[in-house]
């Protein structure tokens, strides 16, 4: 069988030069942003979505396992860490542990679920337990159904950083971003995520060499629903509200596209996917529903004609890995 | 409790066309996936094309319920011929997933385009004269249209299990499952097969489209969220067999209607709770194969 992602060949020392190269770069970009005059919602919008993508492309692009329901996590850690702030009154970081827990959870749940299927069986078990979620979230009370919460206080990190000031709130978002983006980065390149590879590549071989496969996939499951409910905690600081939206399989189907367009099983690909589909939906906002259609067209024409993604592409064509 | 009869009929027989609709459109899906070997996310879409052929041939050109039940698929059969033949068959080769992301543009697509056009809410489509009213069975009030939906979805299903498995047609298809490089050896045209299967099991969404047409409204919509429990229903039942992609379609939907008389706030969630429960019990579906 083939498999759906396409690594560029590089020697791994020269692999690690310049992923550490890209990496000061995206953060010295990042980090200049509030002096740029660039919108800061903009671009911490961004950041919770890029995120999510690395956690989501930690499935599919070590994994090989194609989940189309990340957003339950995305959504369940926002309505978490939205309910603890606004109606316990519990400060941030609490809420940002508590929305992360949440997520974390309902991955060991529907993992339990979801890894006892393979390839297009566990991309549609993860999108009807996703469904699942979204009628449970329509109708229990304490997400005031298609209003969502709103208004949420954004408070004081850790008693004296104030998030409501944009630049501040723009750095901690920063800082959550790079420690996730870190954790993703370090299981990648871990013992763990070669045997993550390893099952991609060939998963009976790896049975036969004693690994317990469906360990390491629910593992690689729940690491990737943790870092997704992170991104999710994080997203209320930005958004100030936590909505069905956001648990929505159309919030699914652009995790997965921001992913496909970046590069699948790249490490920068889902950021800069992240990025190009955040962009799109801002400028074609005025455009109602012809922003579905040019999302179809570019899942159509990624995959057709464009499967390795922008970093992919790049990656590919210096023969780097990035 | 005490049960109210008529109501847990009536709910009983919305059980019965939703299970019509799951049986059709999860036959179809098992039918392309065991040629095409992919997931054909674009199905709730093709449905919703098949109501609005059936709109549009009314509307536009003044054709009616009867020719629209024949008109309809095949339109829809041959847009989703020509999909195979731009695109699909370029993936073929490649992992099953991108199949799946592809045909999931291909709805997003649709689906967009017809919201441009006609927003979200629905557009009527009266049920034809000759079925019309309803009679009464003593126990419950039945609705002609309803029944003949049912009826006719049952036929429409067997006839399909009969072609594929009881025909030689069908026994080339099931060959060429198996082993296309092998079937081709013996002079029969694979790729023209897939094509043809692939336009069938769309013909068969757009079939369900136009029954569901004087149901549910024409909306372009309509497709989106049913698709993803037709899904369930499919990992529920498996893909391997024909005859339980039939069963299981129907099946669930009666568990359905039960649950909307029973407890009405879990009638959205069941089918989800059920595909939960299987996968813990026995992964590989009630009926299926390993995969």
């Amino acid at each position: 069988m083939t498999t759906i992602t396409d690594n560029a060949i590089a020697t791994p020392r020269r692999a690690v030069r310049d992923e550490m190269i890209a990496l000061a770069v995206m953060t010295a970009l990042l980090a200049v942003v509030p002096l740029t005059g660039v919108y800061p919602f903009f671009v911490m919008q961004g950041l919770c979505f890029a995120l999510l993508a690395c956690a989501f492309n930690l499935l599919i692009g070590y994994g090989g396992l194609l989940s189309f329901g990340h957003a339950m996590f995305l959504g369940t850690a926002g309505y978490v860490t939205a309910h603890a702030l606004k109606v316990w009154g519990l400060p941030p970081e609490l809420g940002i542990v508590l929305g992360t827990l949440a997520a974390a959870s309902l991955g060991v749940l529907t993992g339990l679920v979801a890894i006892r299927r393979q390839g297009i069986y566990f991309a549609m078990i993860t999108l009807a337990l996703s469904q699942l979620l979204y009628f449970v979230y329509l109708q229990t009370p304490f997400t005031h159904g298609e209003d969502g919460i709103q208004g949420i206080p954004q408070g004081h990190l850790f008693g004296f950083i104030n998030l409501a000031n944009p630049n501040t709130l723009y750095y901690v978002i920063l800082a959550g971003f790079l420690l996730g983006f870190l954790v993703i980065y370090r299981a990648i390149n871990s013992p763990f995520g070669e045997v993550l590879k390893a099952i991609r590549e060939n998963e009976p071989r790896a049975v036969s060499l004693g690994y317990k496969t469906d360990h390491y996939k629910l593992l690689a499951y729940i690491l990737s629903a943790t870092l997704a409910g992170f991104a999710g905690s994080l997203k209320v600081f930005v958004a100030q509200n936590a909505s069905l939206t956001d648990v929505h399989w159309t919030m699914s189907g652009e995790i997965v596209l921001m992913t496909l367009v970046g590069g699948l099983g790249t490490i920068y690909g889902p950021v800069v996917g992240a990025f190009v589909i955040i962009a799109m939906q801002q400028y074609l906002a005025g455009f109602g529903q012809w922003v579905t259609v040019i999302q179809g067209v570019i899942f159509v024409v990624c995959v057709l004609t464009f499967r390795r993604g922008v970093i992919g592409e790049i990656a590919h064509y210096f023969k780097r890995s990035l | 409790m005490s049960i109210n009869l008529q109501a847990l009929f009536a709910q009983l027989l919305v059980g019965l066309i939703n299970g019509s609709f799951y049986a059709l459109l999860s036959l179809g899906l098992a039918v392309i996936f065991g040629m095409l070997n992919i997931i054909n996310f674009a199905h709730g879409a093709l449905y919703m094309m098949g109501a609005f052929a059936a709109y549009f041939l009314l509307n536009v050109l003044g054709i009616g319920y009867w020719w629209a039940l024949i008109i309809a698929p095949l339109a829809v059969g041959l847009f989703g011929i020509i999909l195979e033949r731009t695109m699909l068959q370029w993936i073929a080769q490649l992992d099953h997933l991108y199949g799946l992301l592809l045909t999931f543009g291909l709805g997003l697509i649709i689906q967009g385009v017809f919201q441009n056009y006609f927003g979200s809410s629905g557009l009527p489509y009266a049920i034809p004269d000759e079925l019309k009213g309803g009679v009464n069975l003593g126990f419950m009030f039945l609705p002609i249209y309803r029944g003949w939906v049912v009826v006719f979805s049952l036929v429409v299903c067997l006839a399909t299990w009969y072609l594929i498995e009881r025909t030689r047609l069908g026994a080339n298809l099931r060959a060429a499952t198996e082993n296309p490089t092998l079937v081709r050896a013996f002079g029969i045209n694979v790729p023209r097969m897939i094509t043809l299967t692939y336009g069938l099991g769309v013909g068969l969404a757009a079939l369900a489209g136009v029954l569901s047409a004087p149901i549910n409204q024409v909306r372009p919509l309509m497709g989106a969220d049913l698709i993803i429990v037709v899904f369930a229903v499919v990992v529920i039942g498996g893909m391997g067999s024909i005859m339980g992609s039939i069963i299981t379609g129907f099946a669930l939907g009666i568990v359905e209607g039960l649950t909307k008389y029973f407890y009405p706030e879990a009638s959205n969630t069941v089918v989800f709770v059920l595909m939960v429960l299987v996968l813990l019990i026995k992964p590989s579906g009630l009926t299926g194969r390993t995969a």
